[in-house]
């Protein structure tokens, strides 16, 4: 019940600015949040670190190795259609990586970027 | 009288059954009734599963872990830290894994490694995390050196089960069908 408390609280006090600002999406703001190193854990992380600098280029996780389809849609044109995956990888990847959640405005950008290439 | 056939049927059976009860954790009846299908571990066949815990790694067979360590490691906000790496799902998605896992899981499956594999955790101290913790899996690598493990850059960890057994994905993990990347044959 708090949970949901907060949430609708934090809708009212944030919805508003994020949705005015989130209309405009910028691929440029979104490469910068890609290659930005924020330090976690005692390293330097950033998307890069799983998903490497090029993005026609597959990725790999950092600890498994598993390899991971190049971010590029222009490469794997599949990617970003389904709105739910998109959501739980961005919760995931950015709390690992910068270790908070992505804003709704980092999001579009990050993704504005991410279907440009 | 003259047939040899009884003598040799004895025969069988006696060095069927020594080889049967020589193998661990396996009593020679089950040995001897279990169907050779049943063999192995169950193959992943749930398609969630497979999405979700196969998108960073390996999605081992549920039947490779008894319930306790699946219920430790899919407890709730346990997979916000899964071994130092963020693998939230939401709460819909856990709960239909936790279902799949749980009724796969080793000491309630009927394939002959998984049980295997409950036998051993069961005189475990304390409920294994990892699948490389088992006491089965761990005597079963035991023989293996770093150079063909953690320094081998096609192997690295014995978490990586498919980078040796080439039938992983099948749940097969038998000797004859692991390969260990830059070494000849391997065979114990």
């Amino acid at each position: 019940m708090n949970q949901s408390l907060i949430a609708l609280l934090s809708m009212l006090v944030f919805a508003a600015p994020v949705h005015v600002h989130a209309e405009v999406a910028s691929s440029e703001q979104g490469k910068v949040l890609w290659l930005q190193e924020v330090p976690v854990n005692g390293e330097s992380r950033s998307c890069t670190t799983c998903h490497g600098t090029d993005l026609t280029q597959a990725g790999q996780h950092i600890k498994t190795k598993k390899p991971i389809e190049p971010m590029a849609k222009s490469v794997t044109t599949d990617r970003y259609e389904d709105p739910k995956k998109v959501a739980k990888w961005f919760k995931r990847n950015c709390k690992w990586t910068w270790g908070r959640e992505c804003t709704a405005q980092e999001q579009l950008d990050i993704l504005a970027f991410l279907k440009s290439q | 009288m003259k047939n040899p056939k009884p003598i040799l049927t004895l025969l069988f059976l006696c060095l069927s059954f020594v080889a049967g009860t020589a193998l661990a954790e396996e009593s020679f009846a089950e040995w001897l009734f279990t169907l050779d299908r049943m063999k192995e571990v169950r193959p992943v066949d749930n398609d969630n599963y497979a999405e979700e815990c196969g998108a960073c790694h390996f999605a081992y067979p549920p039947g490779l872990l008894t319930a306790p360590s699946w219920q430790k490691l899919l407890a709730p906000s346990a997979l916000e830290d899964h071994f130092g790496e963020n693998a939230e799902l939401d709460d819909v998605t856990l709960a239909e894994i936790t279902g799949y896992v749980l009724t796969n899981s080793a000491e309630k499956s009927y394939f002959k490694r998984s049980r295997k594999i409950a036998r051993s955790v069961a005189s475990m101290d304390e409920v294994p995390l990892r699948i490389t913790e088992v006491s089965y899996i761990k005597r079963k690598h035991h023989e293996l050196t770093d150079s063909m493990v953690a320094d081998n850059p096609d192997v690295r960890s014995l978490s990586n089960c498919n980078a040796c057994h080439t039938k992983a994905e099948q749940a097969v993990f038998d000797n004859d069908t692991v390969k260990v990347p830059n070494f000849a044959e391997w065979d114990d």
